[in-house]
């Protein structure tokens, strides 16, 4: 795996500007705006103020739990238990809200769980070098199969008045969209430039050189693991508090959309490279195909094609682009 | 991944395996015991047949599963194409008026096809298996959702219900359709080179490269008969239950992986045998109608599978490094 990690140099502003249009969040972005023109032309309703709400209020909360995927795709590791696992935060969420406790407390203690729960992944995929894939396949049954015979599939009603978190509009934008405009901001930066963040690129990229580079694999794969709980843990507060019933079951094909918006968003499967602007950008791209299905007159069954057609394609592209960065070498 | 794993000579690797399949006979038998004497309506015929019934499905992904975990792989897409092929069977049948048994031929070859894609995306673009077959994961079942719109077909004439429903010589008519298979897997496994080359290719493939085995072909092989098996289990699986949806097979990948990797194949590749997935597939089957019958929902059973999928790779890893210890 002999992936090598781009190396930002310096230039000038002209080639800047060309090298962001032909990147990933460069592509994105333009894909996000010509989607949103086109099929606003097409059908105005699409642009409309509560259109646009639900799209992003609706799945801000992808984007932030895409932040933690990203880390872990780009440490080398995969986790297809984040739709499980988001299902039974926001439950315990909804819990804590519904039994009188501080409301404070059910928007943080999910988190901590969150970061617990990944921990014993992150434990098992680290240091008992367990394949990721296998370790997160078997937490999505442990997780969903335990979520549903604890609740048996009840409702949560009657949430507290305050407890909606994330339909809070300071400056008249949803709070979601605030939490994933500046938790993408904030992560974007730390994995740019803190020495950790980098670590994880080098682990993802090429873990021999990482290790002669004094990096330990173990302990960067398992804090990735953990900050990963605190995203999926945000998310699932985000989720929770946007609903007015919690509905205590798994949201379906939640990883799946999550892992698409990684993965769309630039962050190579292969790991070693990819942002977080990205997946944030890319996730907005998957909810706005899926809001403009129904406004083009197709069929919502068609959603999940779409996505593994754009898994399909983003990981052809990312190989042939590997292959000819090779080649001009 | 590609680390030196000292290649154990023959001999010992094929008393490893016996050990491992050894210990899974022991612990079905315990297991067996448990059951029965927490459940009296556990060890009957009638039950144990009727289980049998329920194992068909997995039974037949298992098996070309453990010739794609022998090599390295993985097939995450054997739920989808599970259903892409039962909606399609359902389709061409009803709106498209093909005779049945067309359709269900039909279904078999898109089911064969879907395997080939994922096979040829992997081999000839050099796309990682785990992502190839998630992409695929989501692509199938979307084609799924897609083409049936969410309605489901059903009013299929009586003769299609023999494969899923009926019995021959007494015991359920897909048992012997697995048993004919388990025997034809077995035989290719050990026997043909073709089978022995799958150990080749997971222990170390760019050496069976240089050793001339075509890695390329076999691996689109095994990946296409993933996708047939997984759309033979689609007919069996239509014809037992007698209706045809597209969320058909959601998740059954997680119990193929656990039977396979349960049964001793090594996740990292090179080990595995299908007695070994057999008994894999029973096992977890047996834990199954245990759990159900000492009253644990449906839903809870899936923990458990959750919780043994992990396990069993600790306790193999551990086992393994004893063995590396002891030379």
């Amino acid at each position: 795996m002999a992936a090598t990690m781009a190396l930002p140099a310096r230039a000038s502003a002209g080639s800047r500007l060309r090298r962001f249009l032909f990147s990933q969040e460069g592509i994105l972005l333009i894909a996000i705006i010509v989607l949103f023109v086109a099929v606003g032309a097409y059908n105005q309703r699409f642009l409309s103020a509560n259109n646009l709400s639900t799209i992003f209020l609706g799945n801000a909360y992808i984007a932030v739990a895409a932040i933690g995927m990203s880390m872990v795709i780009v440490s080398g590791n995969i986790d297809v238990s984040v739709g499980s696992l988001i299902g039974v935060l926001a439950t315990i969420s909804g819990t804590i809200a519904v039994s009188g406790w501080p409301l404070w407390l059910a928007w943080t203690l999910p988190i901590l769980a969150g970061m617990a729960i990944s921990a014993v992944s992150g434990w098992l995929i680290a240091y008992l070098r367990v394949p990721s894939i296998v370790v997160t396949l078997g937490m999505l049954s442990i997780l969903k199969g335990g979520l549903i015979s604890v609740t048996a599939g009840a409702w949560i009603n009657n949430l507290p008045q305050g407890y909606h978190l994330a339909q809070l509009r300071p400056l008249g934008v949803p709070m979601a969209v605030w939490f994933m405009i500046v938790l993408t901001a904030l992560a974007a930066f730390w994995m740019r430039y803190s020495g950790f963040g980098r670590s994880i690129y080098a682990v993802g990229g090429n873990a021999e050189a990482a290790r002669l580079a004094g990096i330990d694999r173990a302990r960067t794969v398992f804090i990735v693991f953990v900050i990963h709980g605190f995203f999926a843990g945000i998310a699932a507060v985000l989720f929770a508090t946007q609903l007015s019933v919690i509905q205590s079951t798994v949201p379906p094909n939640l990883e799946l959309t999550v892992i698409t918006a990684s993965v769309v968003g630039g962050v190579s499967i292969l790991g070693g490279t990819g942002t977080v602007i990205g997946s944030t950008l890319a996730a907005i791209l998957i909810a706005a195909i899926g809001s403009s299905l129904v406004f083009i007159n197709v069929s919502p069954y068609w959603l999940r094609a779409v996505q593994g057609l754009l898994i399909l394609l983003t990981v052809l592209a990312d190989l042939a682009r590997r292959r000819k960065r090779a080649r001009h070498r | 991944m590609a680390s030196a794993v000292a290649a154990p000579g023959h001999q010992d690797r094929y008393a490893g395996l016996k050990r491992h399949e050894v210990i899974l006979l022991f612990v079905l038998i315990a297991a067996v015991a448990v059951l029965a004497f927490r459940s009296e309506q556990f060890l009957t015929t009638g039950n144990l047949l009727n289980q049998g019934r329920l194992l068909v499905e997995v039974g037949l992904m298992a098996l070309p599963m453990t010739f794609i975990i022998i090599t390295g792989g993985i097939d995450l897409s054997v739920g989808s194409i599970m259903g892409l092929c039962a909606i399609l069977l359902g389709v061409f049948w009803q709106k498209l008026g093909l005779p049945l048994g067309a359709a269900i031929a039909l279904a078999l070859v898109v089911g064969a096809l879907a395997g080939f894609v994922n096979g040829w995306f992997i081999t000839r673009v050099g796309v990682p298996p785990l992502i190839m077959t998630l992409a695929t994961l989501a692509l199938y079942r979307g084609l799924a959702e897609g083409i049936s719109q969410a309605r489901s077909v059903r009013g299929y004439p009586d003769w299609f219900f023999g494969l899923g429903q009926g019995e021959l010589w007494g015991v359920p008519t897909q048992l012997w359709l697995l048993l004919f298979f388990f025997v034809i897997s077995a035989i290719v496994l050990t026997y043909t080179t073709f089978g022995r080359s799958l150990y080749a290719i997971g222990n170390n493939e760019v050496a069976a490269r240089f050793s001339g085995i075509p890695v390329d072909g076999i691996k689109i092989a095994i990946y296409t008969m993933s996708g047939l098996m997984a759309g033979l289990a689609a007919w069996v699986f239509v014809s037992r239950v007698s209706t045809t949806r597209s969320d058909m097979g959601t998740g059954l990948e997680l119990d193929v992986i656990t039977a396979v990797v349960l049964g001793g194949t090594s996740i990292f590749g090179g080990t595995g045998t299908i007695l070994g997935t057999a008994l894999g597939v029973v096992l977890i089957q047996l834990l199954k109608n245990g759990l159900a019958l000492s009253g644990v929902k449906g839903d809870g059973t899936i923990v458990v599978i959750g919780v043994i999928l992990i396990l069993s790779i600790l306790v193999s890893d551990l086992l393994r490094r004893q063995r590396g210890a002891e030379h």
